[in-house]
């Protein structure tokens, strides 16, 4: 270290690249999870997990909440939460709802809901961003603010939403072409695209950046005010997707639309691999932690234990999974203080 | 004590009257500063003399307060930003070396400048290859010992100051800054710093070097800068001053706030 140029070092002092494990590691240990439920489900409850019905169920409910959480782990990544995101699925929706009975055009009332997630979540992340604001804190206000709003316009009515008078829309969110349940292939196609923006463009880049050290982003020349704000629509714009996909599915909007959504959304990002502190994040982690959710939803109930305990699980869920990423985290810090400078 | 080579050529980068204030602590008091192509300008100062805030203020961080004006070979440009000073082709190696240390080494090599391909997506191949090239020819790493996909939190000093300088050098910049580079380096590590330095001018380039350690700056700077409280306390040809002077005036300036012996007397 003291005698020779700047950087080397013995040959053999480090393996060359990250091993396989290293990289993926975390990615791999939720599939393990996930096949060890499976397992331990399959020896519960045989007759419902080696019968297809249940995998269609799933097939069905979890995207409702894991392509919030899709877009949530952009959120996550630069370090911020989202609480809001079950109020704007259902002002989202109200405002749909709200347009078509003034007699606009489906799909202008459709774009409009989409736009009204997009302006939720420019203002939590502007309130976020700009003003630094902590997002726990601010988010639980706007989830009352919009949730309030949304009851105003309501008047806390809800309007039914079947399928002859949208026959376009209810193809769209609840049909099953070959036989698979569209809300399924949704998610697939919000993963790859979100994977792809993630990790195959600028603004990807610069939510692992800001994430990791804002600071060092800003001095780079990075815009993290604009970052996270987009982050931030993101999760409002698919949150209105999806809770146009939830009242469609159930032929009805609630005006309680979303209560419930929280636990699961946030429970999948965690236990995906996101880190808490931001700068680390996998979308692949967050898809098939969504459905490892979503089985444990139903593999309670179909396992016979009583439906109380689904809330229990993912309490455990998010402590666990957040409390492993905190150890790992400060091993590896460890490592590169003690046995690296 | 102005620069006698400067009357016929226009600076790189010049400030004109540029104050910085924080609240109620102005950090700089109307500074004028010139770089000229091809020179090194040392800039020394006492902690909190405000060589940092300057740094920043010259890379776009810090908006200067209005009335102070920012000029590039001689243009002026209202919108400056740190974007803006990048894409003119200003690098800074910062103090606190601005590196997300949780990423990748490809990562941080092409921070806030990430090459995409022609339909727009990130180019990470090129990314990864071009790491993988820079750090074997311009930091002296066998390719055995570090790879681009290593994070940088397992990296030595010496071995982060090493990103943060190649990156500054990858883009060509004409204009370097470096912010205290040889902070907690170790002899050898300082010495290849200072050899960088040289190359720059070498290569036709600016730079700005800001260091406590006035035997790191002196040998190898052009013309040299003292700040004192957000003024500019003095401004040397390195021809014109003797490090033994040049430390006598900086001890005095550090007691009297000015450089001239009437003035403290």
């Amino acid at each position: 270290m003291t005698t020779e140029t700047l950087g080397a070092r013995p040959v053999g002092n480090r393996v060359a690249p990250p091993s396989f494990l290293r990289r993926y590691g975390s990615q791999l240990g939720i599939m393990g999870v996930g096949i060890a439920m499976w397992l331990a489900f399959v020896a519960l409850a045989p007759r419902v997990f080696l019968d297809i019905d249940i995998y269609k169920a799933f097939a069905e409910t979890t995207p409702l909440f894991a392509l919030i959480a899709l877009a949530l782990t952009f959120v996550v990544i630069t370090g911020e939460i989202d609480l809001s995101f079950p109020s704007v699925m259902a002002l989202g929706t109200a405002v749909f709802c709200l347009l078509v009975k003034a007699e606009w055009p489906q799909w202008i009332a459709l774009l409009a809901g989409l736009a009204t997630g997009a302006l939720c979540g420019w203002i939590n992340g502007a309130l976020v961003a700009r003003l630094n604001i902590p997002s726990l804190v601010i988010t639980i206000g706007t989830q009352f603010l919009y949730r309030g709003v949304e009851l105003v316009l309501m008047n806390g009515t809800g309007v039914p939403l079947t399928p002859d008078k949208y026959p376009v829309l209810a193809a769209v969110f609840t049909s099953h072409p070959f036989g698979v349940p569209v809300e399924t292939l949704w998610t697939v196609l919000v993963a790859v695209i979100l994977w792809i923006v993630l990790n195959r463009t600028r603004f990807g880049a610069h939510v692992f950046l800001v994430g990791d050290n804002p600071t060092s982003a800003r001095l780079m020349g990075v815009n993290a005010v604009r970052v996270k704000t987009l982050a931030f629509m993101l999760v409002g714009v698919v949150a209105v997707f999806a809770g146009l996909m939830t009242s469609f599915v159930g032929y009805y909007f609630w005006p309680t639309t979303g209560d419930g959504f929280l636990l699961n959304s946030i429970a999948s990002v965690f236990l995906g691999g996101t880190s808490v502190f931001g700068g680390t994040g996998s979308i692949v982690g967050t898809l098939v932690a969504s459905y490892i959710i979503g089985a444990i939803n139903a593999g309670i109930v179909s396992a016979g234990i009583n439906a109380f305990y689904t809330q229990l699980c993912f309490g455990l869920v998010i402590v666990v999974s957040v409390v492993l990423q905190t150890i790992i985290e400060r091993r590896v810090r460890r490592q590169a203080i003690g046995g690296r400078s | 004590m102005a620069d006698a080579r400067g009357a016929d050529r226009v600076p790189v980068i010049e400030l004109k009257g540029v104050s910085k204030t924080f609240g109620e602590v102005r950090s700089l008091a109307g500074v004028d500063f010139k770089v000229y192509p091809g020179e090194i300008v040392g800039l020394l100062g006492d902690n909190g003399a405000g060589k940092s805030t300057m740094v920043k203020t010259i890379m776009g961080y810090y908006r200067p307060d209005p009335g102070g004006e920012i000029y590039f070979h001689g243009e002026r440009i209202h919108d400056w930003s740190v974007a803006r000073a990048r894409q003119l082709g200003i690098e800074t190696v910062y103090q606190e070396r601005a590196l997300s240390e949780k990423q990748p080494i490809w990562r941080n090599m092409f921070m806030g400048r990430e090459p995409h391909t022609k339909w727009g997506l990130l180019d990470v191949k090129r990314m990864r290859e071009e790491s993988a090239r820079l750090m074997s020819e311009h930091m002296g790493f066998t390719s055995a010992a570090v790879h681009p996909d290593n994070v940088v939190m397992t990296m030595s000093g010496g071995e982060k100051q090493g990103v943060a300088i190649t990156r500054a050098l990858y883009f060509d910049a004409e204009l370097v800054v470096l912010d205290e580079p040889t902070m907690g380096l170790s002899l050898s590590e300082t010495k290849k710093t200072l050899d960088f330095i040289e190359g720059i001018k070498k290569a036709g380039k600016s730079a700005i070097f800001i260091d406590h350690n006035i035997f790191h700056v002196y040998p190898v700077v052009d013309r040299l800068y003292v700040l004192d409280r957000g003024k500019v306390a003095g401004v040397f040809n390195k021809s014109e001053i003797s490090m033994d002077e040049l430390i006598a005036r900086l001890y005095r300036v550090a007691r009297s706030g000015s450089m001239e012996e009437q003035a403290a007397s």
